[in-house]
């Protein structure tokens, strides 16, 4: 029966919404405890517990609370604002296959970050910089895909993935004229790397707001989702929205590479599995989306700092492991 | 009230030129029928009169406003349109389709309450579509759907009814009721105005009709006056002939 498809669970967010974000939240707690424990040395359960209490030896509290704590939660903060991000830009495109990367706007990001490297200059220069080409980036795919008529769907997709190819290329050139000593660096963060991070603060922040942001506008969305007559007719001041969702992807997406570089997949298989296991409704997505995608993430980095360790992969390498294959599994279950 | 008024209206029709101006009104009670060949402008003039897209010249008024001046959410909560096409986005069922119909009516921060799930179910059973609520809008037949459309609208609960050909893909019992459905939102003080393609349903459920020509001519009025065999025969640029079945008159192509 139709019933029994996932897809047909019951929008009734309100009844039905608080478990699953509970268990989300509970799977990111497990998860950062898990990222806190394992390493090069392992912290026991116990010996966790204290450090977290306050107490415990100083080695394993300089361990946890200033090498562990900070990059695991970078590393929930960047998971979390990609998968929103993506579950954003799939709304306004009604395509699953949307996402921060595949529009360009993680190309625009990453290069806007590589100039300012390039020029010398750090902190929140790099930041605004990123943002700017995360921004330009969405300005080229709306203004070029709007051409003369109006923009479909899959005309926006494929100016997309042709000012991403564009970005790409700008990167190459970028690396080919960078001096060689910070050839590694720039590599590596290209691949998405978390060891890198500063404060995770501000992007936990932003992702913390954001989705405060969103909780009114979620059904706004839903609408949306059903297209933009649709919604136009149903009460919904379209432009503004798109506008909105569209220049909140970009701050994410520049936020979340600027602190971790990029990493791909997130933004399409965190949004894509949720959907299938709890519907379509937005308000419930969203903030799903910002918990899964962290757990994901936090799980991915772990994994990343200690497969092979004392060495180090790109955690964006562990992402597209993980993502491909799910990714292939889901489209080849659900047709 | 629920008066919508059209003043000097002329629709944006790309490559066409400007045509007669139509100035005329729906009163509360009135149904109006819109007919005209493919390509006549019909869907253009209902996206017109819902605000989706501007006119060439002219003025739309709800109840004496003009619509420009009113936000959106205040038009979708008088105004309300059946799609003649849809575009399915992500999974959904039918229960939660019809609901969207109760989003101008929501705040922001409201989530769907046991009153609004209780309209949209009283709309889907209207429609004979209460059995399809579980079922996902994919899975649905062309009928299925434009009844589930016109379910939404009615959950929707607009003063004024536009509906751009409501009949589409329905079989003839269907038609029927749906025709119904439309007259009795008249008979209860709302407005409506459909684009049709089937004449006889025009002239059986209408009391005024607008004739929209493709050269961008048009003419409107009481049915009666409406139905003349040779303006119909104009509009169409097809032969016709006219019998007088079950109280009302009745159309046929002539080969």
């Amino acid at each position: 029966m139709a019933a029994a498809e996932p897809g047909a669970r019951p929008m009734l967010a309100s009844r039905g919404m608080w478990l699953p974000l509970a268990v989300l939240a509970l799977a990111g707690v497990v998860a950062l405890g898990m990222s806190l424990a394992v390493g090069s040395a392992s912290v026991t359960p116990e010996a966790l517990w204290a450090v977290l209490r306050g107490e415990g030896d100083a080695l394993s509290r300089t361990l946890v609370l200033e090498l562990r704590l900070p990059r695991a939660l970078s590393a929930f903060a960047v998971g979390g604002l990609l998968a929103v991000a993506g579950a954003l830009m799939q709304v306004l495109l009604r395509n699953p296959l949307a996402d921060p990367y595949v529009l360009g706007l993680s190309g625009g990001a990453a290069v806007g970050a590589l100039a300012a490297m390039l020029a010398g200059l750090g902190g929140a220069v790099i930041s605004g910089s990123a943002f700017a080409g995360a921004f330009l980036s969405t300005l080229l795919v709306f203004g070029l895909a709007h051409g003369t008529g109006s923009w479909t769907p899959s005309r926006l997709l494929l100016t997309g993935v042709v000012v991403a190819a564009g970005w790409g290329a700008v990167i190459t050139l970028m690396l080919a004229l960078s001096p060689s000593d910070r050839l590694p660096s720039m590599l590596y963060w290209l691949m998405g790397d978390l060891s890198y991070s500063r404060s995770p603060w501000p992007p936990l922040t932003l992702l913390l707001g954001i989705c405060l942001l969103l909780i009114p506008l979620g059904r706004s969305l839903n609408v949306m989702a059903r297209g933009p007559l649709q919604a136009a007719a149903l009460g919904v001041n379209v432009r503004p929205l798109e506008w909105t969702i569209y220049v909140v992807a970009s701050v994410l997406t520049a936020s979340a590479v600027t602190t971790a570089g990029s990493i791909g997949f997130v933004g399409l298989v965190v949004p894509h599995m949720l959907r299938l296991v709890l519907g379509n409704d937005q308000r419930l997505i969203l903030p799903a989306c910002a918990l899964a995608g962290g757990t994901l993430l936090v799980l991915a980095d772990t994994f990343a700092r200690t497969m092979i360790a004392p060495e180090q992969l790109p955690v964006g390498v562990i992402t597209a492991l993980l993502g491909v294959p799910t990714f292939l599994y889901l489209l080849y279950r659900s047709r | 009230m629920n008066r919508l008024e059209i003043r000097e209206l002329v629709i944006d029709v790309p490559g066409r030129r400007d045509g007669r101006a139509l100035t005329l009104s729906v009163e509360p009670g009135q149904v109006w029928g819109v007919l005209g060949p493919n390509g006549a402008g019909k869907t253009t003039l209902l996206h017109t009169l819902a605000g989706l897209r501007g006119p060439r010249a002219g003025q739309v008024l709800i109840d004496g406003r003009p619509l420009a001046a009113l936000g959106r959410r205040q038009v979708a909560r008088t105004l309300g349109l059946v799609f003649q096409d849809r575009h399915d986005g992500f999974p959904a069922t039918v229960r939660e389709t019809a609901l969207i119909g109760r989003h101008p009516w929501l705040s922001a921060w409201q989530m769907e309450g046991g009153e609004d799930l209780r309209l949209a179910e009283a709309a889907l059973e209207r429609l004979d579509a209460a059995h399809l609520a579980e079922r996902l809008v994919s899975t649905l037949s062309g009928g299925e759907r434009q009844r589930l459309a016109i379910a939404t609208v009615l959950t929707q609960a607009p003063r004024l009814w536009l509906a751009d050909e409501p009949t589409n893909h329905l079989d003839l019992h269907h038609q029927t009721a749906v025709m119904a459905l439309l007259a009795e939102q008249a008979g209860e003080g709302r407005a409506v105005m459909m684009c049709l393609h089937d004449l006889n349903l025009a002239a059986r459920w209408c009391d005024h009709l607008l004739l929209l020509y493709p050269d961008g001519e048009a003419c409107w009025g009481p049915r009666e006056s409406m139905l003349e065999i040779s303006a119909l025969e104009r509009l169409y640029g097809q032969r016709l002939a006219s019998a007088e079945i079950d109280g009302a008159a009745v159309f046929v192509p002539v080969r």
